[in-house]
């Protein structure tokens, strides 16, 4: 049998498939053993509670999906007596997702959040709806580099930046993040992305502007996969557009070390068991005996790389 | 994964709704037929681990793709019916938009992922006794399957079907077939609009001694039945539809406004509802 075991800095995970944020919840434990995932990674919360966007808060595009959500939340207290406790349960390391309105706002909620049970905490610096007409923290290096600097002293729980796809400044954000004392990195968020009803003249989300996510965001965020990868020495974990094993096995291919599966679970459920499955089998079927056989092992000409620098 | 044991419920109807677990399923279409000029009644030939359901829920199907249609998120349906013995699932549904669109598309033998059953259904209270169902297009469906729970419960039932035209009015035998006294109400006859319906339905409450309102299909329905449910002490539950994206109650899509003892909270229509009680929805 292969070994889907990969290494996230300390942590250690059993396969390399975890769920993004937003797009899990206790109530998949209905339809599948949550035990079987590499790894628990909670929707953002937010300190406080926060009623979230109008609705409509979704719609569909061609091959993808927008959500202006707005990252409603319980607040804190409530997370750290309920979802907490639930994921106790299983042997899975729990990943919980923050978010904050500034980098001193993030450090205290890290404190906050650094209690046991939880094994790494993700940063969500890149939501792309949070605040300000859509700019994010994760837009450049220097924002970037705050928060994860004032974070670090204030836990020592692992810390994973999740990068936005928003920004000019991709390796630059990832070194910034590196070196402020990021643990790890997600790429990416959604992509700051509009649909509008021809027939109506309306826009389709509540908000306005929302996050693409799905299969047409793919192209992208597994090139930010790469970058990353070759930038920074921490660990990349690969997050967009993953339904297919042939997904998994481009961004690992890419560089990342795990991936998120997100929009692809409100599509099948069942998408992240059966991709664990097909990853183990497409391992055996290549006479790979583990998953780091595969990590970073893109074969590019030396003049394709001289052309993707200047890209 | 755990399974729905397949087996009839012998809990008592009015107990709290059970959790069920969710099972993601390819079903094959048993058959496909036009109803009436807009509406599609859909058979499927379902497993019994997705076949212990509760009127009023939902199942989250995905629409196929074709050549005209290409939705991308699965599309929630109510049940219109559930078999055990025979093995069976039907919806029917208005062919309306891209999802129905390419869902129309399916002929017999074809194979359709489901998702479910999701949400909580209808609850029929001990104290509720003399029912009245008021549903309008195709909240028709989602009502039907509550009418054969009254039937079985031998609840004297009631039911006001409206629809735009006559040639649409739908599932009018099928509520008889459960003991229903059918009311039906349309536009073209002009007698489905609030003004008409209201002293219908007080004549109703006073004639019939009707204790409960259940509603779907209709929000200028439900704002009237708030109405004269608050006039008269009268409580009742109402299926609700919202766009959704996950179906289980992970993305928060579906949220809408309801009315708590702490204030206005936002709830899930696909977890929490699709059923809620008439006097909360804001």
């Amino acid at each position: 049998m292969a070994d889907l075991t990969t290494r996230i800095g300390a942590l250690v995970l059993k396969n390399p498939i975890m769920p993004a944020s937003g797009t899990f919840s206790e109530e998949l434990a209905e339809v599948f053993d949550l035990d079987c995932l590499g790894a628990h990674v909670t929707k953002t919360i937010t300190q406080g509670k926060r009623a979230g966007n109008p609705v409509p808060r979704v719609c569909e595009v061609n091959g993808a999906m927008l959500n202006s959500i707005g990252i409603p939340s319980k607040g804190a207290e409530w997370f750290l007596q309920n979802t907490v406790p639930f994921y106790a349960d299983y042997d899975a390391p729990l990943v919980i997702s923050i978010s904050a309105n500034s980098a001193d706002e993030f450090a205290r909620f890290a404190e906050e959040v650094s209690v046991p049970g939880v094994a790494a905490i993700e940063v969500n610096i890149s939501c792309p709806n949070v605040e300000d007409h859509g700019k994010a923290f994760a837009m450049r290096p220097g924002p970037t580099g705050d928060v994860i600097r004032k974070m670090r002293s204030a836990t020592d729980l692992p810390l994973w930046a999740k990068l936005s796809p928003n920004t000019g400044e991709v390796v630059e954000v990832a070194q910034a993040a590196e070196a402020a004392g990021a643990d790890a990195l997600v790429t990416a968020n959604t992509m700051l992305a509009m649909a509008i009803d021809s027939a109506t003249g309306r826009a389709r989300l509540g908000n306005v502007m929302g996050g693409l996510s799905g299969p047409a965001l793919k192209p992208i965020t597994l090139r930010m996969t790469y970058q990353c990868a070759r930038a920074v020495s921490i660990p990349v974990i690969g997050c967009g557009g993953i339904s297919t094993v042939d997904d998994v096995l481009e961004y690992l291919i890419a560089g990342a070390r795990a991936v998120q599966v997100g929009t692809a679970t409100f599509i099948s459920p069942t998408t992240m068991p059966r991709l664990i499955g097909e990853l183990e089998q497409e391992l055996e079927e290549r006479g790979l005996t583990s998953v780091d056989a595969l990590i970073g092992s893109v074969d590019i000409a030396d003049e394709a790389i001289t052309l993707a620098e200047y890209a | 994964m755990p399974a729905s044991l397949c087996v009839v419920s012998d809990s008592a109807p009015t107990a709290a709704p059970v959790r069920h677990s969710v099972n993601e399923v390819d079903c094959r279409v048993k058959a496909h037929e036009w109803v009436n000029g807009q509406y599609r009644l859909l058979t499927l030939s379902a497993p019994c681990s997705v076949l212990d359901c509760q009127p009023g829920q939902f199942f989250h199907l995905l629409c196929p793709q074709t050549d005209r249609f290409h939705p991308y998120l699965r599309r929630p349906m109510s049940i219109y019916s559930c078999n055990r013995e025979k093995g069976e699932l039907t919806f029917l549904y208005k062919v309306a938009g891209e999802g129905t669109g390419a869902l129309a598309g399916l002929e017999t033998g074809d194979v359709l992922n489901i998702v479910g059953p999701l949400g909580q259904g209808f609850e029929i209270r001990p104290e509720w006794r003399r029912p009245l169902l008021i549903a309008r297009g195709v909240g028709l469906a989602t009502l039907a399957p509550l009418a054969q729970e009254c039937a079985r419960l031998r609840l004297p039932l009631t039911a006001i079907c409206s629809a735009r035209a006559p040639d649409l009015l739908m599932s009018t035998n099928l509520f008889r077939s459960f003991g229903a006294e059918v009311i039906t109400v349309t536009d073209t006859e002009g007698n489905s609009d609030t003004e008409s319906l209201t002293p219908l339905i007080e004549g109703l409450i006073r004639s019939r001694g009707i204790d409960a309102f259940f509603t779907c299909g209709s929000a200028r329905l439900m704002r009237m039945l708030q109405e004269i449910g608050a006039r008269h002490g009268i409580g009742g539950q109402v299926a609700l539809e919202q766009h959704m994206a996950c179906g289980i109650g992970m993305c928060q899509a579906c949220v809408r406004p309801f009315r708590r003892e702490d204030g206005a909270v936002n709830l899930r229509v696909c977890r929490e509802g699709p059923v809620f009680d008439l006097q909360e929805v804001l």
